[in-house]
């Protein structure tokens, strides 16, 4: 019976003992949501220096795109704490900082001398602030990023189809600078036999579910000079959302699906794009700066076979703003070694490295370094698309705007239901009825 | 021993059984509240995870109370049940809920009572077939939902090259999930390719179940195959066949998970059933009051319906 007695005592001592072992590591191990891409496996390397120098664990929870809004609001909403660090999306902050998922990081930056002016301004204003352009800062700006292009140019340099290009459009057979241009060269290529292969014009966005298809369309209609509102601060869509260039720009990317993508694009992000430009489906591909460092490395695609140029322009110069700024969750319970990951993110070295990796760093110590631009095939041009970026709504309302948003655009576009006109009209009836709810008209 | 003083010997044993102290406690009770105690962990169980939730969906649908947000609520009254009713989007998403059951479970209906009909023949191998033919219902909608994704890819995808092959058109000609008019057909087919194996399944359950003396019976009056068919097997499958249309019509018409995989509602809206509708406003726009409207709506409509079913069922057996 003794013995038994001993037994048990011990079991139970060595279980306390594992139990405290196990809570001990947990207090130190932060959790980072983010989503599933090549920047998010940059990011793990890059976080094994902080745990070596701070010897906290770093644990990822990385989500597929295409539900990465859904899984991540819903555990915000629910004010979850799985994340103790987040990597949200720039439509977010509005919403995240209203309803209280965000740490307000002004006392942490003034504290700890992290200044926002390091940081290239239009990511500051994108990914950081709300109200929008206040110094009120929700998130530190951790991965620029923008809509952009790749094309083919082993395609593009072949002598036969230069002079078959210029033969018929007057000009030569180079990226384009505007979206007629772009049309025409998609054209040119759709259908066409190449190395033995039939491919096509080019891999736009017309995904539905998410966010696709809608920042396929803005890409159009900013570079068609497009407004959400015709003051900034009032909510007046009316003139500005169905302005007659937001019209011809609309028009303008239905034409394009329907001339120029592969059969059967009906429904294409950014993992649909990137699997048919690299299995050499499509002269052109609609796509994040973020993948080209991978796409630049493919061994099939990639090097000298391929060039890259900025979201084209039609009347205005305008590139549709991708990335995210990271932000410390309210409801996490580790906040403490969260801010402090941020701290660290925050020094130059890091954010040298960070680039380095294949991540896309805002700090202007990375970007205006006078190397930047010859860094890689792609560095200038993301300069200057960082340039000219333009968001979509950043209200907190943004889910109910983008979801009304997909519908209308993806039943024009894609389902051939309506004009472009009726889209952008009912597009701004929901958007009012939104903005009524919200009580800002 | 006579069998009732075995029985109750038994008894004794059983009662001997129970401990004392617990005998001595529940002695005190009576057989109705020694049940409510069985029950009890059951009845609050469904309260908490099925009754609660339903009327805390009621109360939601009449207010503004969204997910995401801080906002106060506030009571809107029957604004919702109005709004819904009077939306034409909403009506869009029920015929193409409408269109989806009314297909599915017509083809399947059809298919699966064909293929249990041979499959009741019992010739040589159908142990076999039956199995292989079962094989789809027994994958997740997951994996169907992608893989037919790739079988109707207009490039590389199988099925685009069977009609090619049969019709001589070119594959890359048409699309399945992205033209208007063949999107509903494309969910169409791919449930009933996989839920066809389970209403064969219940439909040969109702043919096993018919005695051969009836068959016997008829051979000897010398009715014709066909009149066997229409007078014996068909009344008397008839309620299996029926119970497969409700299990099928129910599943159908909040099937969410296929559809969402394989065309996400579109192209467009053209395949945005009610179930997807629902999910959009509730966890993509966070109309959390509309949605719960929605959802009440929705379940009204089938829950009327289904008893609607169920008690002409209940005649169809009694016949």
């Amino acid at each position: 019976m003794r013995k038994l007695l001993t037994l048990a005592t011990a079991l139970s001592a060595s279980a306390l003992a594992s139990a405290a072992f196990v809570n001990q590591s947990q207090a130190e191990e932060l959790t980072l949501c983010w989503a599933a891409w090549d920047p998010a496996n940059a990011l793990v390397e890059l976080s094994k220096d902080f745990t070596a120098e701070s010897g906290t664990d770093m644990k990822f929870e990385f989500v597929p795109w295409t539900s990465y809004a859904d899984r991540f609001l819903n555990e915000l909403n629910s004010q979850g704490s799985l994340c103790d660090l987040i990597i949200g999306d720039s439509q977010w902050i509005g919403g995240s900082a209203e309803n209280g998922h965000y740490v307000k990081l002004n006392d942490f930056f003034e504290a700890e001398g992290i200044s926002m002016d390091d940081f290239l301004e239009p990511t500051v204003y994108g990914y950081s602030t709300w109200p929008k352009g206040t110094p009120n800062y929700w998130a530190l700006p951790a991965m620029g990023d923008a809509l952009g292009w790749v094309y083919r140019k082993d395609w593009f340099e072949k002598p036969e189809l230069q002079a078959e290009f210029k033969e018929k459009y007057g000009r030569d057979l180079a990226p384009p600078k505007t979206w007629t241009e772009l049309k025409d060269i998609a054209e040119f290529f759709q259908g066409r036999d190449v190395d033995g292969k039939t491919v096509y014009g080019a891999a736009i966005f017309t995904e539905r579910g998410s966010e696709g298809i809608t920042m396929g369309v803005t890409a159009a209609l900013y570079a068609w000079g497009f407004e959400y509102e015709t003051e900034p601060g009032t909510y007046a869509m009316e003139g500005a959302v169905n302005s007659a260039d937001a019209v011809a720009a609309l028009e303008f990317y239905k034409e394009l699906y329907d001339c120029c993508t592969p059969p059967g694009y009906s429904d294409a992000y950014m993992q649909e794009g990137l699997d048919a430009f690299k299995s050499g489906q499509v002269a052109m591909m609609m796509n994040w700066f973020a993948f080209w460092p991978g796409m630049y490395k493919d061994e099939n695609v990639g090097g000298d076979k391929i060039g890259f140029f900025v979201n084209p322009q039609e009347k205005v110069p305008a590139s549709t703003l991708g990335g995210q700024g990271i932000s410390v969750v309210a409801y996490s319970d580790k906040q403490d070694t969260a801010l402090e990951y941020i701290k660290w993110f925050a020094k130059p070295e890091v954010q040298k490295k960070w680039a380095a990796l294949g991540g896309v760093s805002t700090a202007k110590s990375v970007l205006l370094d006078p190397d930047f631009p010859n860094s890689a095939p792609y560095a200038a041009d993301f300069l200057v698309a960082m340039g000219q970026v333009k968001d979509f709504w950043q209200e907190p309302a943004f889910a109910e705007l983008m979801q009304a948003m997909q519908k209308r655009v993806h039943d024009y576009v894609v389902a051939d239901q309506g004009t472009a006109q009726e889209a952008l009209d009912k597009l701004i009836e929901d958007w009012t009825e939104t903005f009524e709810d919200e009580g800002k008209l | 021993m006579t069998d009732s003083s075995a029985k109750a010997g038994v008894a004794e044993r059983v009662a001997g059984a129970t401990p004392a102290p617990l005998a001595r406690r529940i002695r005190g009770l009576s057989d109705k509240a020694i049940a409510w105690l069985f029950i009890a962990p059951t009845i609050l169980l469904l309260l908490a995870i099925n009754i609660f939730p339903l009327l805390w969906t009621i109360y939601l649908s009449f207010t503004n109370y969204k997910a995401n947000r801080k906002a106060e609520i506030r009571w809107e009254g029957t604004e919702h049940y109005t709004d819904i009713l009077s939306d034409p989007e909403i009506w869009h998403s029920m015929q193409v809920t409408a269109h989806f059951v009314f297909w599915t479970v017509a083809i399947e209906t059809v298919i699966g009572f064909a293929l249990a009909y041979l499959i009741d023949r019992r010739w040589r191998g159908h142990g076999f077939w039956t199995t292989v033919i079962l094989i789809p219902m027994m994958l997740s909608p997951a994996v169907v939902g992608n893989f037919w994704k790739f079988l109707y890819q207009p490039q590389i995808g199988l099925f685009n090259y069977g009609v090619s092959f049969f019709t001589g058109i070119d594959p890359s000609s048409f699309q399945m999930i992205g033209d208007v008019s063949l999107a509903p057909w494309s969910i169409v087919i791919v449930d009933v390719w996989m839920w066809t194996p389970y209403v064969m399944l219940i439909c040969l359950a109702g043919l096993r179940s018919i005695p051969d003396y009836i068959y016997e019976a008829a051979e000897v009056d010398r009715a014709s195959t066909w009149r066997r068919f229409w007078s014996i097997t068909l009344p008397m499958a008839l309620p299996f066949i029926m119970l497969a249309v409700l299990f099928r019509g129910i599943e159908n018409f909040k099937m969410f998970d296929l559809i969402n995989l394989l065309t996400s509602g579109g192209p467009g809206s053209t395949t945005e059933v009610a179930s997807i509708t629902l999910k959009r406003e509730a966890f993509e726009s966070w109309k959390t009051g509309y949605s719960s409207a929605l959802a009440i709506i929705l379940f009204v409509a089938v829950f009327g319906l289904a008893n609607i079913y169920v008690k002409a069922l209940n005649r169809v057996k009694q016949r």
